[in-house]
């Protein structure tokens, strides 16, 4: 497999704007491109419901916390595994998930902040994430006892940014619907995506959200709010500056006028 | 004595001898008593403290010389190791039931001299010739060498020729490095020798213990270099000549360059080590850092520095949260301004209705807010710019009643609020401590005392009677707290 990776590189055109990485000979076919980023929109949550008539003093909140896709794509395309650090009262609180959808349901009564690691594919990154939930049980307003049937959903967005990837990661991931590419520069040819070796790239089970039980508890994030509001107050910033810009230069002409 | 007042004071003998029975009664004292046999006052000479090892027996001190021993002292010869010619001296020497003392004369073993190499001439014309040395030269030189233990600076005042000092030394390295070589019976004496040590050890440490071979080799040793030498010569006394505000100015540019390093340090905080400071900006795709805004008053190239170097540390890490990295981008901004001014800028953005934290961060989230901050930090550069300007405008116009002659240096802004918003200025220059009255073409008359600790001059913004100020600065339309945040 490496061999016809090397024969496809050999014969093409020299390609402009690609950085080596690290000149390392064994590994010409891993070029970086630059210039390029590779993001992939994710929302770490939480769901927790209240046990109601089943819940008893160490068992009152079933929960879920997950790494989804923000738009409920599957994430096994980029993320390998997820590990989920869970407080040390619970058993082997180390939970290993190694293939999409990344969640991890547990019952339980208390709060905490749960570490996530996140392990890419070889081809993505060799280095790992972490992040952290604040996992929620109960309602920030208390509003009457809990009812078993509304959840507590806590969510945060956030994007995954692989800066300069790997012409081999590009390739692979350039159509995926859960991966944001950004502009790529003119003239860029990028070899086709090889049969990877590793099957788990093409996993047959459904990875993705969209269907999932807990799916219509699921926010949707929209730029389009927060992008409105800052830009809106950008233009009044700049108005003001604009504005304070004309009041100095009137301060500095006044001494003369006497 | 002071001792003796002590004891008396302390109600106790006088007598030191008899400290073993005052042990327990001078609980005051030193906890640690004095030894017998020397009296107080020598002991605290000594730092009135046991030695933790005792040097001297202390007991032989003061005891009587044993009674079968005869002691008497003779004036005789003495014959030492250390003398190469046949001076017959004489000194006193201790000599015990008529037996003199055997042995070499005591201070022979300091009698150290070096090893100078000695040459037959086979062995100069094999290894020794030199193009710009003699072999007289060389004899010469070996034969001060071994005359005055290398101390190169006697031998160049006594060489015959004119050398320098670095020449000598370099001729005596090389030759004796050469005979060396050239003698030795087998590489693993050689190995041992100071002069040639190092090259070899440090080549075997090389090839197979690269890292650890400078902490095992222990005290290095170069070959002589004699432009080595020079240089360090020239560079020290260069050092010893400088002059006290030469020196002043290079602790200053040491300590300057040591900031401007910290501050590049501290926004490339997260990043690897192995951070290259000059990465190519136009690499990186241009909607993140290409809008800074044009407009900023107080450009500081720093804060370029520092977004390159944020961005560089990013795309080394090869995976990072957007949250993360708008997190550094916010702080590379910061970095330059105090924390009063992120104070300001956080509230700026609070009152404007913006999330400190982007709840949606995309890229264009993320750009426009960071592009949001910065045009604040602009914002606010410029009020306070203004504020300067015009509190310098008010002391110009005020120049006609004869008062402010220069621009204050500094300004105290009273407590009080008033009406029309002016700014009081106060000039050191002044001595006369003097009141204003402040006239207002719509409000009366507001007083305003000021005191200081030094005597100053307070200068308000005066308008004359029935002259109407065509433009009047932005100050009066919106009355303006005065703040000493401000500053």
């Amino acid at each position: 497999m490496e061999d016809s990776h090397v024969e496809r590189f050999s014969a093409s055109t020299p390609k402009p704007r690609i950085g080596i990485d690290g000149g390392d000979d064994n590994k010409n076919w891993r070029r970086r491109v630059n210039g390029v980023e590779v993001s992939v929109p994710i929302v770490c949550g939480s769901i927790a419901f209240f046990r109601g008539k089943k819940a008893k003093e160490y068992r009152t909140h079933n929960w879920t916390v997950y790494v989804r896709g923000a738009t409920n794509e599957d994430l096994g395309a980029v993320i390998r595994k997820v590990i989920f650090h869970l407080h040390p009262s619970f058993k082997s609180p180390t939970r290993v998930v190694d293939s999409p959808p990344f969640t991890l349901s547990e019952c339980g009564w208390g709060e905490f902040k749960i570490d996530i690691t996140i392990f890419f594919h070889a081809d993505a990154c060799e280095r790992k994430l972490e992040l952290s939930h604040l996992l929620k049980l109960n309602p920030e307003i208390y509003s009457g006892p809990q009812s078993p049937n509304v959840p507590v959903v806590t969510e945060s967005y956030n994007e995954i940014v692989f800066p300069d990837p790997f012409e081999c990661f590009l390739s692979r991931v350039i159509n995926h619907p859960a991966v944001h590419v950004s502009k790529l520069p003119e003239g860029l040819n990028l070899p086709p995506p090889g049969d990877a070796g590793d099957e788990s790239y093409y996993k047959m089970k459904k990875g993705d959200t969209k269907d999932h039980p807990l799916s219509h508890w699921f926010s949707k994030f929209s730029e389009a709010d927060e992008l409105f509001r800052l830009t809106a107050t950008r233009q009044k910033v700049q108005a003001d500056i604009a504005e304070l810009k004309r009041q100095l230069v009137m301060v500095d002409a006044q001494p003369e006028q006497f | 004595m002071g001792g003796t007042d002590a004891k008396d004071i302390l109600g106790l003998p006088k007598t030191p001898l008899s400290l073993t029975q005052e042990k327990k009664s001078r609980p005051q004292k030193e906890s640690h008593r004095k030894p017998d046999g020397i009296s107080r006052e020598v002991y605290a000479l000594t730092g009135g403290v046991a030695p933790l090892m005792p040097s001297i027996d202390v007991t032989q001190l003061k005891r009587p010389p044993p009674p079968d021993e005869k002691v008497a002292w003779q004036w005789l010869p003495v014959k030492s190791s250390a003398r190469k010619d046949d001076l017959q001296l004489y000194h006193w020497v201790r000599v015990v039931n008529d037996v003199p003392p055997t042995g070499d004369y005591s201070f022979a073993k300091y009698n150290k001299s070096v090893d100078v190499l000695k040459y037959t001439d086979d062995e100069y014309e094999n290894h020794l010739t030199d193009p710009v040395w003699t072999k007289e030269e060389t004899d010469q030189l070996f034969e001060l060498c071994e005359r005055f233990d290398l101390r190169f600076t006697v031998i160049a005042d006594r060489f015959p020729l004119s050398r320098t000092l670095e020449e000598l030394k370099d001729r005596y390295y090389s030759v004796t490095r050469a005979l060396l070589r050239a003698r030795a019976q087998s590489p693993s004496e050689l190995a041992n020798h100071p002069l040639i040590k190092q090259p070899i050890l440090v080549f075997f440490w090389r090839k197979h213990l690269s890292k650890y071979y400078f902490s095992i080799s222990g005290h290095k040793q170069e070959p002589y270099d004699m432009t080595r030498d020079r240089e360090r010569k020239r560079a020290l006394s260069m050092v010893l000549s400088q002059s006290r505000h030469q020196e002043k100015k290079d602790a200053e540019i040491l300590a300057e360059a040591k900031r401007i390093t910290e501050m590049r340090l501290a926004a490339r905080r997260a990043a690897e080590p192995d951070v290259p400071a000059n990465e190519n900006i136009g690499s990186v795709s241009p909607s993140s850092n290409s809008q800074l805004p044009a407009t900023a008053v107080a450009p500081s190239t720093l804060t370029m520095a520092d977004y390159a170097s944020t961005l560089a540390s990013l795309r080394m890490l090869h995976v990072y949260l957007r949250t993360y990295g708008l997190e550094q981008m916010v702080q590379a901004a910061s970095s330059a301004v105090g924390l009063r001014t992120i104070k300001r800028v956080e509230q700026t953005l609070q009152d404007l209705g913006v999330n400190l934290k982007p709840k949606v961060p995309t890229k264009t989230v993320c750009d426009e807010h960071l592009e949001l901050r910065k045009e604040i930090l602009t914002l606010l550069n410029l009020q306070k710019q203004l504020q300067y300007k015009e509190s310098e405008g008010s002391s110009h116009r005020e120049g006609t009643y004869g008062a402010m002659p220069d621009t204050p240096k500094d300004r105290v802004f009273a407590s009080e609020p008033f009406g029309f918003g002016g700014t009081f200025l106060l000039s050191p220059s002044f001595q006369n401590f003097m009141y204003y009255f402040t006239i207002s073409n719509l409000q009366g008359v507001c007083l305003s005392v000021f005191t200081a600790e030094r005597p100053i001059k307070k200068e308000p913004k005066r308008k004359g009677p029935g002259r109407q100020s065509d433009t009047p600065s932005p100050a009066h339309k919106r009355p303006r707290k005065l703040k000493a945040s401000d500053l």
